[in-house]
């Protein structure tokens, strides 16, 4: 063997199931599926060469439940509960953007008082699961406090949500026409004095969290994603936004009762020194629930009488058709390509999350940086997995 | 712009590659299976076309053949456009569109996971949801749930 030549090993890579030649110091590091940072269960293969990664191969599919083939075996109703478990942190949104999509496959009109105690609590959801980030994007800075606080608010939106339909996490609450039951007695009143509550809260998180010098330090230029990039990998939501992008589906493409209600869109400002990076992906998120408080209070102004349900049959068969339908999640777009052949289920039903294309852009702009950097640049895509896996 | 319009452009560039169905829910531009790379890197190239994301990619297992479903949308223009591309059941295989827009590359790999439909110059195509060695296409029409997993039953 030549005396300058590097010794190479070759292990097999668990990601792709490919063997991998790997020259001197490098390493092949399994990290997950079961790591601190991975909001579930995910394993990222980390090619490292000391401390610098090289390359990264995420592996999904361990919460791979077949939800799509799940859904072509039961009618349109049967499969809202399933809905709820396609991101259990924000279950209101996924409901939501399911009923939409077979109502416009069905043609069914919604009563105004359904839709805005519809976007009341996917405001309310978006809130709760920001909250879950913030606490969590605490923790991966080491700052442990912030998930005490961020869960002691969301406790009270889930409250909110247990006296509406008697569940704290999968709600199960949309139906297709509209929702379940109407708001129990004092839900406004409660509802109001949280808005008002939070909103002196967030002014505390931000002195806490958000402009805390360690917090900043660890967050700012790191994991930047530039806006191309982005919309290359099909990136939305908050990620997408992070980067600059202004570009949210409930003003760019609104459904629902959104053009009646005020709202800004925030949007990355790179005002810790470059645009697109963790924190200001994290800070997106954190105006976010400034606006969504925006949308509650307005919503529960405007909110109309009358019913809360259209008459849908227990069993029914939309026309021969196709729709998709996609709406602003906490995470991103949640689409759903809905295929009738007129029978009572549907026959091809497809669900495009936006964590599944986050974390796609993920492995490119964590080339080259450090294993310690990388825990934040994923972090602050805040994927959830039984969105990825489905 | 209006999805006829596209069309129509797609129609003078391509001529008998396309074909336009005007689906009242979702209208939609058929393509010719060896057509779909040319047309997807004009649909992106194009600047008054401009269709820079790739919002959805998905297959159908319809009774005739597989149809893979195209969602485009642009975001410089907000129009957006759905193409479809049939592949014959007994050998399923089209070209890749993952050099055109990165978000293809797990598209594509979730599609031939679930249907077994093969993507022509695709980089990386392996599964991405179920272990390597998983037995069959499970959102097939036909598919037979195995009765056991490496010996374990299921």
């Amino acid at each position: 063997m030549n005396q300058n030549q590097e010794p190479t090993t070759i292990v097999r890579n668990a990601a792709t199931g490919m063997e991998e030649v790997l020259i001197g110091e490098e390493m092949l590091i399994n990290m997950g599926p079961q790591h601190p940072s991975t909001h579930g269960v995910l394993n990222k293969v980390l090619k490292t060469n000391g401390e610098i990664i090289s390359e990264v191969f995420p592996q999904i599919g361990y919460l791979h439940r077949g939800l799509e083939k799940i859904a072509e075996k039961l009618n349109y109703h049967q499969f809202m509960p399933y809905t709820d478990r396609i991101d259990y942190l924000a279950s209101m949104n996924c409901n939501f953007a399911y009923a939409m999509a077979v109502e416009k496959l069905a043609s069914i009109e919604v009563p105004k008082r359904a839709e805005y105690i519809r976007v009341v609590m996917a405001e309310l959801n978006r809130i709760a699961t920001h909250l879950v980030f913030m606490g969590t994007m605490g923790l991966e800075t080491g700052a442990w406090t912030p998930i005490v606080y961020g869960f002691r608010e969301r406790e009270e939106i889930l409250d909110l949500f247990e006296m509406t339909c008697g569940q704290r996490l999968t709600y199960n609450y949309m139906r297709i026409g509209g929702v379940s039951d109407d708001l129990p007695a004092g839900f406004i009143d409660k509802a109001r004095k949280f808005c008002d509550v939070l909103e002196q809260k967030w002014v505390e998180y931000n002195n806490l969290l958000s402009y805390n010098q360690i917090f900043i330090g660890r967050m700012a230029k790191v994991g930047v994603l530039p806006a191309e990039l982005a919309i290359d990998y099909g990136v939305t939501g908050p990620a997408l936004r992070g980067s600059g992008v202004k570009w949210d589906l409930r003003k760019n493409e609104p459904y629902s009762v959104y053009p009646e209600l005020e709202f800004d869109i925030p949007v990355g400002t790179g005002e810790q020194g470059k645009l697109g990076d963790a924190w200001d992906r994290y800070m997106v998120r954190m105006r976010e629930i400034k606006q969504s408080i925006r949308i509650v209070r307005q919503a529960l102004d405007k909110m109309p009488g009358g019913e809360v349900r259209a008459k849908v049959g227990r069993i029914f068969k939309p026309a021969k058709g196709e729709v998709y339908v996609r709406s602003e999640n906490p995470r991103g777009e949640l689409g759903f390509y809905v295929v009738s052949d007129g029978t009572a289920n549907p026959y091809r039903l497809k669900i495009r999350t936006g964590s599944f294309n986050n974390l796609s852009a993920v492995p490119p702009i964590s080339k080259g940086t450090m294993i310690s950097d990388f825990v934040m640049t994923l972090g602050s895509f805040d994927v959830v997995l039984p969105e990825i896996d489905r | 712009m209006k999805a006829q319009e596209i069309a129509d452009k797609l129609k003078a560039r391509f001529g008998e590659g396309v074909e336009f169905q005007d689906n009242p829910l979702t209208p939609f531009v058929r393509v010719k299976a060896d057509a779909i790379a040319q047309v997807a890197q004009f649909l992106k190239e194009t600047p008054e076309l401009g269709f820079d994301s790739l919002m959805c990619q998905t297959a159908v297992d319809n009774p005739a053949n597989f149809t893979i479903v195209y969602f485009l949308f642009s975001m410089k223009h907000n129009h957006k456009v759905t193409l479809k591309v049939e592949t014959p059941k007994d050998n399923p295989i089209v070209l890749t569109v993952e050099k055109i827009w990165a978000a293809a590359d797990w598209f594509e790999r979730e599609v031939y996971d679930l249907f077994g439909i093969k993507f022509a110059g695709h980089t990386n195509l392996v599964r991405i949801m179920l272990p390597d060695d998983w037995e069959g296409h499970p959102l097939r029409k036909d598919y037979q749930y195995p009765a056991t997993y490496r010996g374990l039953p299921l």
